[in-house]
């Protein structure tokens, strides 16, 4: 048997944003790289969020790595050649009532430390400057340099780019099975292909446990599907991102308005998903949700109309942080994935940290606090970070 | 054995025939439909306070339309009707729905037996133009006149290939409205080489040539192999005519104020997806068809299809297949039925499938002119892209899956879904990659299968 063997510096599997975006930043840095991804470009949890490019009400541990992330976002389209629709619109995240406010003043103020600038709004003032919410939002927590991109061209586009600056991109390529094998890391396709590199990066989302587990480090993952939908164009007037906190999931929806008028929302209770079968539902009751939250954000939305809903498969951990960083016991093996629904701002800035991890060993921004050595049983043999 | 709770979508040929079977085997259904009456496409009854008498409406048909419609009538005390209802979703053994009569309401309903009968909307291949006011579908020709008794234009041109196009061609004359000419895009020799086939059902053929007759003896051309070119016109003044290449070869134009365009007819098949029902290509119309047995059994436990919603083989057929799904429910649930009467009715429906097959072999899906479409012909209307950005997301970005093609380019993510452009995409694509249009896939259905009001949760006042 002479199975095709392919060769190269870094392999990495699982083709979402994140693995697009490490590709296109290892080839910046000269590695050559293989990209293989089971299906599609940016085909699940990369290519059916919300498009959220927002950095507040991040954990603040994940700010210095949002805020790499909007550097890079800012670049666009001129780093990769190509429109992923950025806008810097704003960002808002408003509360019912005025319980809320303190918590508001007191990220803003903490946010302050990781040049996250939130200005905050209530009362008249709230009123005044956005009228179009609701009477029972009672305050609000203003970004300005937050915004939305389109998800479903993003992960694409920054593998095109990849592509042409050199990177081997493998899509319909399904890797059935991980190993190291003397110097290299080893990936098998189902189809019989070898690839090869002394480096691994595995970016595959809510199917990355599976190929964790071969190197002896399993995570608790679980997968749930984001409850999507659109309405009809309307005029553009929303330009601001609006998202709900709140402490019921029930009430936690947002949303966003694109230029050519149509207004895409998310949020509330979360669907079923599920990996094995590549398929994730939006529930009917979540919609009918949904619309009920939507008015009451923002009461002129009930003159519309919804056109579709969607779902996609998103990975989850316990403490609600992402796996990112080296493997515990493998050393060449890096992973980034489970990113909790949160992932696609922090996207291109995970590919330029773990390309600049890989390239270098080190990487200058934080993200110790994300190493998968928190769920791995301490008597594993450690590779000092 | 418990009643099982049985749901009908669909009030048509099909629906009703379905009721009509459960509600003789002592079963009570629930039937819910779109339309505010019950007949479907084919049998619209007119608005209640409208007088035309049967043979004025259905010409021909009058004796079936009437014949169902009284059956429908006969049967309302025995089932649960839903009429002005559409069906948005359907998730794991319930139907999700929405009451348009006033203002719009949200409801759920369990189901045990689920029978979708969803009929068939006008299959269009996209042309330069067709973005204009003035442009019509052959259905939503007909339905102007079957139910309102109006005629969408002064001056029509009647464009495209099928049985429709010429009924609806007919119906109009008939009406008394100015029909400047039916354009077919198939040339005569392939309707004469589908005679063996159609010769199936002598009657429904011998129908069609009288068609012919009363439009050709009203003075109005009729021709044949005829290539669409443009659509003429402009945004603010609507359609002011045709162009086309004739079967010759010459180009020629036509003055008119309105264009009622059509191929046959697509299968709405929606709500089949979103019950996760297993489809596959049919080669002889080129659609992805959800999969059936003889009977109407799908490949989902529990969910029967039946009528144009599966196959487009007319409302004969359709209200044979609705008995059929019904008594193929009722087996499957333990109730007794009698093997002759199934065995008839699948006797039945072979010929039709003959004809079915003879009307595509007679007027096939003008493929090809999706290759030939113009770079600045819209191919989807709700979101307004052309063929040249839909071949761009193909030749630049790669996208040769349709699902994939729509993601980059917006095709089919507008108000239709896809419903209208979705195969004429799929043809564009598949053009642009060289391949065959199977090889395209087919767009995944996301409910809800027509847009849903926010107001539909609002509190009662």
């Amino acid at each position: 048997m002479s199975a095709q063997q392919y060769q190269a510096d870094v392999i990495i599997v699982g083709g979402g944003i994140m693995g697009s975006a490490a590709a296109f930043f290892l080839r910046q840095r000269g590695r050559s790289v293989m990209l293989l991804e089971r299906g599609l470009l940016g085909h699940q949890a990369s290519g059916v969020n919300f498009g959220n490019v927002r950095r507040q009400g991040r954990n603040l541990l994940q700010l210095p790595l949002a805020n790499r992330a909007l550097a890079i976002w800012r670049k666009l389209p001129e780093l990769i050649g190509e429109d992923v629709e950025f806008l810097p619109s704003g960002h808002m995240r408003i509360c019912y009532g005025t319980e809320r406010l303190a918590m508001f003043e007191d990220y803003a103020n903490k946010a302050r430390d990781y040049d996250l600038a939130l200005e905050l709004f209530s009362g008249a003032k709230l009123r005044e400057r956005f009228p179009f919410l609701g009477p029972q939002v009672g305050g609000a927590s203003y970004s300005a340099l937050d915004g939305h991109a389109n998800p479903r061209l993003a992960a694409p586009a920054f593998g095109r780019a990849a592509a042409r600056a050199g990177a081997q991109i493998f899509e319909n390529t399904d890797v059935a099975a991980v190993e190291k094998d003397g110097v290299d890391f080893r990936a098998t396709a189902t189809d019989g292909r070898v690839f090869r590199a002394p480096a691994m990066l595995i970016t595959a989302g809510a199917w990355a446990n599976t190929l964790s587990t071969q190197f002896g480090e399993p995570v608790q993952l679980t997968a749930h599907g984001p409850q999507m939908g659109v309405t009809e164009p309307v005029p553009y007037g929303l330009k601001t991102v609006v998202g709900v906190s709140a402490a019921t999931d029930l009430e936690t929806l947002y949303f966003r308005q694109i230029p050519r008028g149509n207004i895409i929302f998310g949020g509330g209770q979360r669907g079923p998903a599920y990996p094995d079968l590549k398929r994730a539902y939006v529930r009917p009751e979540n919609t009918l949700n949904q619309l009920r939250q939507l008015q009451r954000i923002a009461p002129a939305l009930r003159q519309l109309n919804v056109i579709r809903v969607w779902s996609g498969i998103e990975s989850y951990l316990p403490d609600d942080l992402p796996i990112m960083g080296r493997s515990v016991r493998e050393p060449g093996l890096h992973y980034a994935f489970g990113f909790c629904g949160a992932g696609f701002q922090l996207g291109p800035g995970v590919g330029d940290v773990m390309a600049e991890l890989i390239a270098t060993g080190s990487t200058s921004t934080p993200i110790a606090p994300f190493s998968i050595s928190r769920f791995v049983p301490q008597h594993a043999s450690a590779v000092t970070a | 054995m418990a009643q099982p709770r049985v749901i009908i979508v669909g009030a048509g040929p099909a629906g009703v025939r379905c009721a009509e079977a459960f509600v003789a085997a002592g079963v009570r259904p629930t039937v819910i439909d779109e339309g505010r009456r019950d007949g479907g496409q084919i049998y619209r009854r007119q608005p209640v306070n409208f007088s035309r008498s049967y043979t004025t409406l259905y010409g021909t048909e009058a004796g079936r339309a009437q014949a169902l419609h009284a059956c429908f009538d006969q049967l309302r005390e025995q089932i649960d009707y839903l009429p002005q209802t559409l069906v948005w979703n359907i998730s794991e053994g319930n139907v999700h729905l929405m009451h348009q009569d006033g203002t719009p309401r949200a409801a759920s309903l369990p189901y045990d037996i689920l029978v979708l009968c969803t009929g068939a909307t006008d299959r269009l291949m996209p042309m330069p133009g067709w973005e204009y006011a003035g442009t019509y579908s052959l259905g939503a020709a007909q339905i102007a006149l079957k139910s309102q008794a109006v005629a969408v234009g002064r001056n029509i041109v009647f464009l495209g290939s099928g049985p429709l196009l010429y009924l609806v061609a007919s119906q109009y004359i008939k009406a008394g409205a100015q029909v400047a000419a039916v354009l077919d895009t198939s040339p005569l020799v392939l309707q004469w080489r589908a005679l063996p086939k159609l010769l199936s059902r002598p009657w429904l053929l011998f129908k069609g040539m009288a068609l012919l007759k009363a439009i050709r003896r009203a003075g109005v051309p009729v021709l044949r192999g005829i290539t669409p070119l443009q659509i003429t016109g402009d945004p603010d003044n609507g359609v002011q005519g045709v162009r086309y290449r004739s079967a010759q070869g010459v180009e020629k134009s036509l003055d008119c104020d309105t264009v009622a365009m059509g191929y046959h007819l697509r299968a709405e098949t929606q709500l089949a997806d979103l019950a996760r029902c297993e489809f596959s290509f049919d080669t002889a119309s080129q659609q992805w068809l959800p999969q059936v047995d003889a009977h109407g059994r799908s490949s989902v436990a529990g969910v029967y299809l039946a009528g144009d919603g599966v196959r487009i083989r007319g409302a004969d057929a359709a209200e044979n297949a609705g008995r059929l799904a019904a008594l193929a429910a009722l087996a499957d649930h333990g109730n007794a039925v009698v093997p002759a009467q199934v065995a008839q009715l699948c006797r039945q429906q072979l010929p039709m499938e003959r004809f079915r097959l003879g009307l595509l072999q007679a007027f096939p899906w003008p493929a090809a002119q999706a290759a030939s479409l113009p770079d600045h012909a819209v191919v989807c209307r709700c979101e307004g892209i052309t063929a040249g950005e839909l071949r761009a997301v193909v030749n630049l970005k790669g996208a040769r899956e349709a699902n994939r093609a729509k993601a980059f380019s917006r095709v089919g993510m507008g108000r239709c879904q896809g419903r209208y452009c979705g195969h004429a995409g799929a043809e564009v694509i598949a053009a642009a990659v060289v391949c065959p249009v199977v090889e395209v896939g087919r767009l995944r259905t996301q409910a809800p299968v027509k847009p849903l009001a926010f107001k539909i949760v609002e509190e009662p006042q």
